[in-house]
C-alpha cells in the first residue's frame, strides 16, 4: 500500500464520541482546586503578601514551598515556579491558593492583596535601559564593499505582532504524590521537558518523576514550554498538600498569562548593483517578555531565515532577543522564522516595486538552487523546488494575470493579490538534535505479535498515532490496528525528544522505520521483544558551530509558496479574502489527509496573523483583549477558498522521503496577505496585523 | 414535590436537577451528569465547543441557565452518538479525517446535526455559515465542511 494512502485516524472515534479524556475531563473525586494569584504590577518588588484566614483544608502554595530549585529548567533557568522577591510584569505567578471547593477558593483569591514597592519597567524593545536577553552576529562576504559599490541603498523597518495560539483546550495539569514520587500529567506537547522542569524543581531524582501526556486539545507551540511552568507549581502544592491538585485553566487566563508569539521590529539595510541584491544587512530584535524561556532557540531561527529563500553572498545578520516587563514571548508554529520571513518578503517586494520591475521576477531571480550556500556557510543538499511550485500556484489562482490587472483601481471595492515563498528547516536548529536531543525510540513486541511504539512525541492533534503506527505497520507489514502507539508516559517511554520544530515524523518517524527494520530481521513469533534505535546525524552534514553560526543549520527544508487574494472595501476597510493558494512541499506525505489538514490549518493561523489576529495592551502592558470576543481567530466564513496542493520532493533520510511538515504552512502566509493588500491600497505596507483600522489609516492618508 | 427541582429530558432520558437555576448548563452536565464530550473552551459563548442541542436548536451550554431547560430536551454528544445520524457523520468525518486535536469536535458533531436537520442538502455556504459559530483552530474548516457535504449525500434520507 502507499503510505500516503489516507487511513481512518488511531484516534477517531474517542474525539467523536465524547469519550476522550482531556486533563479537565477527570474526576475531582478527592482532588483539590488550585488557582494561581499573579502580580497586577507590571514590575516591583513585593513588601507583603496579605492572605486571608484560611478555612480548614485551604492552604497557599508560594516560592517558600518549593522544594528543589525555585527554578523551572527550560533552555534557561530563569523563569521562577513562584515568583521571588520582584514581579516582573502583569501577570508574574507570586502564589496559588488551594482547596477542595472551586468557588471557596476563588473567594479567597480575591481577597489576597500585596503591597508592592513599585520599579521602573521595560516595556519597549527600543528602549535604551532594556536588557539584552541574548545577542547573536553572523555573517559572511564584504557586506561593506558591497554597499560601497551599490547603485541605490534601500532601508527599511518591520513590526510584527504578537499572536495568541488560541488552542481550543486551555492550559491544564492535575499533580498527584504517591509512594516518594510525584505523578504529574495534563495537557501538553513535551514530556521530558515537563519531566526536567518537574525534577528540578521539586528537588527528586528523575527517577521519582512521572510525567504522561493526555489528551491533548491543540499546542502550536503554546504547550511547549509553558506546560513545565504549569507543572512545576501543580506539583509544588500538590507535594504540600499530600493531595493531587489540580489547575484548569479558563480562556481569559490563558490568553492573558501564557506565552506567545515573540513580536519583532526588523530593519533590513540592501545593496543593489545592476538590478541585482548584492548584499544585506538586517538588525532583527524580539521582544522576549520578562523572562527567556525560549527566545534563544526562537532569535537562532529567525536570524538564520532573515534573508528568505534568496541566494546572498554578502549578509550581515545581527540578532537580539529583548527584556520587556510582559508575558514571556514563547513558541509558536514558525519558531521565529515567520517574523523575518515576512520582513525579507516584504523587503523584496518593495525593491522590486523602486526598481519598476515585477516582484515575482524579481524574487525568482535571486531564489537559491540545489547546491547553493545557505545563510550560515551550510549547503543546500537537495533540490528546491520553488520555481515549479510557483508554476502551480500561479496556474491555479491566476496570479500573474490578477496582478497586471488589479492596477489604478478607483471604485469602491479594490483588489490585489500577493505571492510570497519560504522555507522551514525541519528538526532542531544547528546541531540540537545531535548534542542535546540525541533521540532514542523503542519498539516492544509482544508474545501476541502486537507491536507498541514507545517514544515521547505526543499526538496534539497533528496526528502522530496515525503517522507513527503507520510507518511501523508499514514496514513489518502488518494490520494498522496491531500496532500500539498510546500517549507518553515518561515511565514507560525513551526520550526521543519533545514534540517541536516539525521533528516528530521527519526525525523520529525515521528511527521507527529503522527500528522496525530490526525487529523484523529478528522477528519470532509468539517471542517478547524490544529493539531500540538511537539518532544519528547524517553523514552529509556540514557541522554547525553555534558561536559563529556557520554550517548546516537543517538537513533539509520543507517549501512553499503561497499566493493570497483580497478585496478591500475602502467605505468601511473591510477586506475579504477571495481565495488563497498555497503549494507546499513537505516531501512524502505520510498520509495525505493528515498533511493537507495541516498544511489548510496552519495557512489559515498565517492569516489570521497577518490580518485580525492582534493583542493589544495598554501602558502598563496589560493585555485588554484576553478573550475570544476581543481576540478574534478565523471562523469558517472567513476563507472558504482556500486552497492547498501538494509538491513531493522526497528527502532521502525521512522515511519513505518525509521532511517537516507541521510548521511551513503558517510561515509565507504574512507575505501573501500583506503584498496583496499593498496592491489593493496602492502603498507600501510594512507591518502586520494589518487590520481593518490599518486600511482606514491608509484610505484616510495617514499612513503613507 | 419540591417546586425547585428543575426537570428535563437529558439525551432521551427524564432527569431533574435540584441545584440553583442560574447554575450553568455546561457546568452541570459536565460535573453532575459527569458528561464530558460537552467542552469549556471558553465560558462566554464564543467557541462553541460546549455546544449542545436544546429542543433541536444548538446553544452553547455555557449560556444557559439551568432554570431555561426545566422541560427542555437537551442532546449531548453522548447522546447523540448512539444515533444512525451520527453513524453518518462519523464515517465522512474519518474519510476525510476531519478531526484533528479533537476539543471542538463534539459541538463540531452537534452543529452538523442541526445544519443537516434543517437543511438535508445544504450548499458549502450554508454548511459554513452552520458551524461559524464553532470555532477550530487546527484544521481550516476545509475537511469539516467536506465531511458535513459528504455526510449530506452519503445519508441520504437520514436527515
Amino acid at each position: 500500500m502507499n503510505i500516503s494512502n489516507s487511513v481512518t485516524k488511531k484516534d477517531h472515534l474517542p474525539k467523536m464520541n465524547g469519550k476522550a479524556l482531556y486533563v479537565a475531563d477527570y474526576s475531582t473525586d478527592g482532588i483539590l482546586f488550585g488557582r494561581l494569584f499573579y502580580s497586577s504590577k507590571t514590575r516591583a518588588r513585593i513588601l507583603k503578601v496579605n492572605i486571608p484566614v484560611l478555612p480548614e483544608g485551604y492552604l497557599t502554595v508560594d516560592k517558600n514551598d518549593v522544594p528543589g530549585e525555585n527554578r523551572v529548567h527550560i533552555v534557561m533557568d530563569d523563569t521562577p515556579v513562584f515568583v521571588d522577591d520582584t514581579v516582573e510584569y502583569i501577570g508574574d505567578p507570586i502564589l496559588m491558593v488551594v482547596g477542595p471547593d472551586e468557588d471557596e477558593v476563588a473567594r479567597l483569591l480575591s481577597e489576597i492583596t500585596v503591597d508592592y514597592e513599585d520599579l521602573t519597567p521595560v516595556l519597549d524593545i527600543s528602549d535604551p535601559d532594556a536588557t539584552v536577553f541574548f545577542d547573536y552576529h553572523y555573517g559572511k562576504g564584504d557586506v561593506d564593499k558591497a554597499f560601497s559599490e551599490a547603485d541605490k541603498v534601500y532601508t527599511e523597518k518591520f513590526r510584527t505582532g504578537r499572536q495568541e495560539q488560541a488552542y481550543l483546550e486551555p492550559q491544564g495539569m492535575i499533580a498527584e504524590p504517591h509512594d516518594g514520587r510525584i505523578t504529574v500529567h495534563g495537557s501538553l506537547q513535551c514530556p521530558y521537558y515537563v519531566h526536567g522542569a518537574v525534577a528540578k524543581a521539586m528537588g527528586f531524582e528523575a527517577s521519582r518523576v512521572q510525567i504522561k501526556q493526555d489528551v491533548t486539545g491543540g499546542g502550536f507551540g503554546g504547550k511547549e514550554a509553558f506546560p513545565s511552568i504549569l507543572a512545576c507549581q501543580v506539583a509544588v502544592a500538590a507535594h504540600k498538600a499530600g493531595k493531587p491538585v489540580r489547575v484548569i485553566f479558563g480562556r481569559r487566563e490563558d490568553m492573558e498569562f501564557t506565552s506567545k508569539r515573540h513580536p519583532s521590529l526588523c530593519t533590513y539595510k540592501a545593496a543593489v548593483k545592476d538590478g541585482r541584491i548584492t548584499a544585506m544587512d538586517i538588525d532583527v530584535m524580539y521582544d522576549g517578555g520578562a523572562y527567556t524561556t525560549l527566545s534563544a532557540v526562537v532569535l537562532q531561527r529567525g536570524i538564520i531565515c532573515a534573508n528568505g529563500i534568496y541566494k546572498m553572498d554578502n549578509l550581515r545578520v545581527h540578532g537580539r532577543a529583548i527584556k520587556t516587563n510582559t508575558v514571556p514571548s514563547g513558541a509558536y508554529r514558525g519558531f521565529g522564522a515567520p517574523q523575518t520571513f515576512f520582513a525579507v518578503e516584504m523587503m523584496m517586494d518593495h525593491i522590486a516595486k523602486d526598481l519598476k520591475v515585477e516582484a515575482l521576477a524579481f524574487k525568482q531571480a535571486h531564489i537559491v538552487v540545489q547546491g547553493d550556500e545557505t545563510s550560515t556557510g551550510g549547503k543546500y543538499h537537495f533540490p528546491v523546488p520553488v520555481p515549479e511550485m510557483i508554476e502551480e500556484v500561479d496556474k491555479a489562482s491566476n496570479f500573474r494575470e490578477k496582478k497586471k490587472k488589479y492596477v489604478r483601481q478607483t471604485g469602491r471595492y479594490r483588489r490585489g493579490i500577493g505571492m510570497s515563498m519560504v522555507f522551514h528547516g525541519a528538526g532542531f536548529t544547528g546541531s540540537g538534535e545531535r548534542d542535546f536531543i540525541k533521540a532514542v525510540v523503542k519498539l516492544h513486541k509482544y508474545a501476541d505479535g502486537t507491536v507498541e511504539v514507545l517514544a515521547s512525541n505526543a499526538d496534539i492533534g497533528q496526528g502522530l498515532k496515525t503517522t507513527f503506527s503507520k510507518i511501523v505497520a508499514h514496514e513489518l507489514n502488518m494490520p494498522l490496528e496491531r500496532v500500539i502507539f498510546h500517549n507518553p508516559d515518561t515511565d514507560r517511554v525513551p526520550d526521543s525528544g519533545p514534540t517541536v520544530a516539525s521533528r516528530s515524523l521527519m526525525i523520529v518517524g525515521e528511527l521507527l522505520r529503522r527500528a522496525s527494520i530490526n525487529l523484523l530481521s529478528d522477528w519470532v513469533d509468539g517471542e517478547d521483544r524490544i529493539v531500540e534505535e538511537h539518532f544519528t546525524e547524517p553523514d552529509f552534514i556540514i557541522p554547525f558551530y553555534l558561536d559563529r553560526f556557520h554550517g548546516d543549520a537543517y538537513p533539509t527544508y520543507a517549501w512553499s509558496v503561497s499566493a493570497i487574494e483580497v478585496e478591500v472595501d475602502t467605505f468601511t476597510g473591510l477586506s475579504k479574502i477571495l481565495g488563497a493558494w498555497g503549494s507546499f512541499d513537505v516531501g512524502t506525505p505520510i498520509d495525505m489527509n493528515i498533511v493537507v489538514g495541516q498544511m489548510e490549518g496552519g495557512f489559515l493561523q498565517g492569516i489570521g496573523y497577518a490580518s485580525i489576529e492582534q493583542i493589544d495592551a495598554d501602558r502598563k502592558g496589560r493585555i485588554r483583549n484576553n478573550s475570544f470576543s476581543d481576540y478574534i481567530i478565523p471562523t469558517s466564513m472567513d476563507v472558504p477558498n482556500l486552497n492547498v496542493m501538494m509538491h513531493i520532493e522526497k528527502y532521502p533520510l525521512g522515511p519513505y522521503g518525509a521532511k517537516g511538515a507541521g510548521e511551513i504552512p503558517l510561515v509565507g502566509a504574512p507575505g501573501a496577505y500583506l503584498e496583496a493588500m499593498e496592491q489593493a491600497l496602492e502603498a507600501n505596507l510594512n507591518y502586520i496585523p494589518f487590520s481593518a483600522e490599518d486600511t482606514m489609516k491608509v484610505l484616510r492618508g495617514e499612513v503613507k | 414535590m419540591n417546586s425547585n427541582i428543575i426537570k428535563f429530558i437529558l439525551n432521551g432520558n427524564e432527569v431533574s436537577y435540584a441545584g440553583p437555576a442560574g447554575a450553568r448548563l455546561l457546568d452541570v452536565l459536565r460535573e453532575e451528569f459527569r458528561l464530558t464530550g460537552v467542552k469549556c473552551g471558553c465560558s462566554e459563548g464564543e467557541c462553541g465547543a460546549c455546544a449542545v442541542i436544546i429542543d433541536g436548536m444548538l446553544a452553547n451550554s455555557c449560556m444557559v441557565a439551568m432554570g431555561r431547560i426545566n422541560g427542555s430536551h437537551v442532546m449531548t454528544i453522548e447522546g447523540y452518538a448512539g444515533t444512525e445520524r451520527f453513524a453518518a457523520l462519523d464515517k465522512a468525518y474519518a474519510s476525510v479525517s476531519a478531526v484533528q486535536c479533537g476539543f471542538c469536535i463534539p459541538g463540531m458533531i452537534l452543529a452538523s446535526e442541526c445544519i443537516l436537520s434543517k437543511t438535508p442538502h445544504p450548499t458549502e455556504e450554508q454548511i459554513r455559515d452552520g458551524i461559524s459559530g464553532n470555532l477550530c483552530r487546527c484544521t481550516g474548516y476545509n475537511a469539516i465542511v467536506t465531511a458535513i457535504m459528504s455526510a449530506s449525500k452519503e445519508g441520504n434520507g437520514l436527515w
